[in-house]
């Protein structure tokens, strides 16, 4: 069976109250769903890696063909639960060991 | 080689000092090295001098920007031969067909414009290309409407969006994607704004040039253009004095 590429986004939320981890998920869903619909979002294999409420950052991994798709919902929200955000993508790559070195650089 | 991002249509409200440094210093973070914002014709030199200072101790390059809203074409030629030396980039927003086609045909005209909610009176057809692409006029595309609209709207908006930028790509006419946000937390790293643009079916060559080298090259050839060694065209003067 051919091995499916994945993407890991980091992402930094960007808002004056931290939304929790179901929150920020349920944004990102529904992102993605308003912008793609249901077959669109099953395509993506999205899942929450990281969510660190501290620092306002998350680390989301889907597939290398959703990437953009991923990428176009992620800048499309503008609210979690109520409050006006933004999640900025910080860095993309393919594993979260380089992810990470991206980050520190 | 680094790309240099611009944002030609960032809304700031002069009167509110503070807001309108955070929204620059915010562009500055987000990775923006160019931005522009739409002034009134009569705004003095000093109020564009003080923002040019603001920006630029922020790293920032401003380029000011006038939107012109004729209503008829002998109206936007009178406008231009007014407000075109005064001015960097010059949008036209084409309320109708006669404006629209005088609009992409007019080579003072940088950026073209059209209502985003009334899609009835989007005139960027082929006949419209055509003419921009002879007069190097490029098609200017906010992405406020696709952050703030919702549902059939968006769809409609999309639609319209992909259509035109086909056009565009298959007339080579430039794509300007721009912000058009007047708060902080609409405003979107210039690949997210790359990203924003694949919705309407650029790739993201596209996408990235639209955000970076199309701006630019708008604004490179009109400082050309103002400057006073410009005399047409392909001409500019080297040498003055008794000794030419």
């Amino acid at each position: 069976m051919k091995r499916v590429k994945r993407r890991y986004l980091a992402l930094q939320i960007d808002s004056d109250e931290v939304p929790s981890r179901r929150e920020f998920m349920d944004a990102v869903w529904g992102a993605v769903v308003k912008l793609h619909g249901e077959y669109g979002a099953s395509l993506t294999s999205l899942s929450l890696i990281d969510y660190d409420e501290e620092e306002k950052m998350a680390v989301v991994r889907t597939s290398l063909a959703a990437v953009n798709l991923v990428r176009a919902s992620l800048a499309s929200i503008t609210s979690m639960a109520g409050k006006e955000t933004a999640v900025h993508v910080l860095a993309v790559s393919g594993t979260i060991k380089a992810l990470r070195e991206k980050l520190k650089q | 080689m680094k790309k240099a991002f611009a944002d030609l249509h960032l809304r700031l409200n002069m009167k509110d000092r503070s807001a309108t440094l955070r929204m620059i210093n915010k562009a500055a973070n987000l990775g923006y090295r160019l931005i522009a914002m739409p002034l009134a014709p009569e705004t003095r030199m000093e109020e564009v001098t003080k923002l040019r200072g603001t920006c630029n101790e922020s790293g920032i390059d401003f380029v000011t920007r006038v939107d012109l809203r004729p209503r008829t074409p002998n109206d936007l030629m009178y406008q231009l031969r007014r407000l075109r030396r005064k001015f960097e980039v010059v949008c036209v927003s084409c309320e109708n067909k006669a404006v629209a086609r005088q609009a992409a045909k007019d080579r003072r005209v940088d950026l073209l414009a059209f209502p985003l909610l009334d899609f009835r009176r989007r005139f960027f057809d082929r006949a419209e290309a055509e003419l921009a692409s002879n007069s190097l006029a490029a098609l200017e595309i906010d992405v406020k409407p696709l952050l703030v609209l919702e549902g059939p709207a968006r769809i409609r908006l999309l639609s319209n969006l992909r259509r035109e930028a086909t056009i565009a790509e298959k007339f080579h006419v430039p794509i300007v994607v721009s912000s058009g946000v007047s708060a902080e937390r609409l405003l979107r790293k210039p690949r997210e704004m790359a990203a924003l643009a694949f919705l309407f079916g650029l790739d993201e060559d596209f996408a990235l040039k639209a955000v970076s080298q199309s701006a630019n090259a708008i604004v490179k050839r009109n400082r050309e253009k103002l400057g006073s060694k410009f005399v047409a065209p392909g001409i500019r003067v080297v040498k003055e004095g008794k000794d030419c």
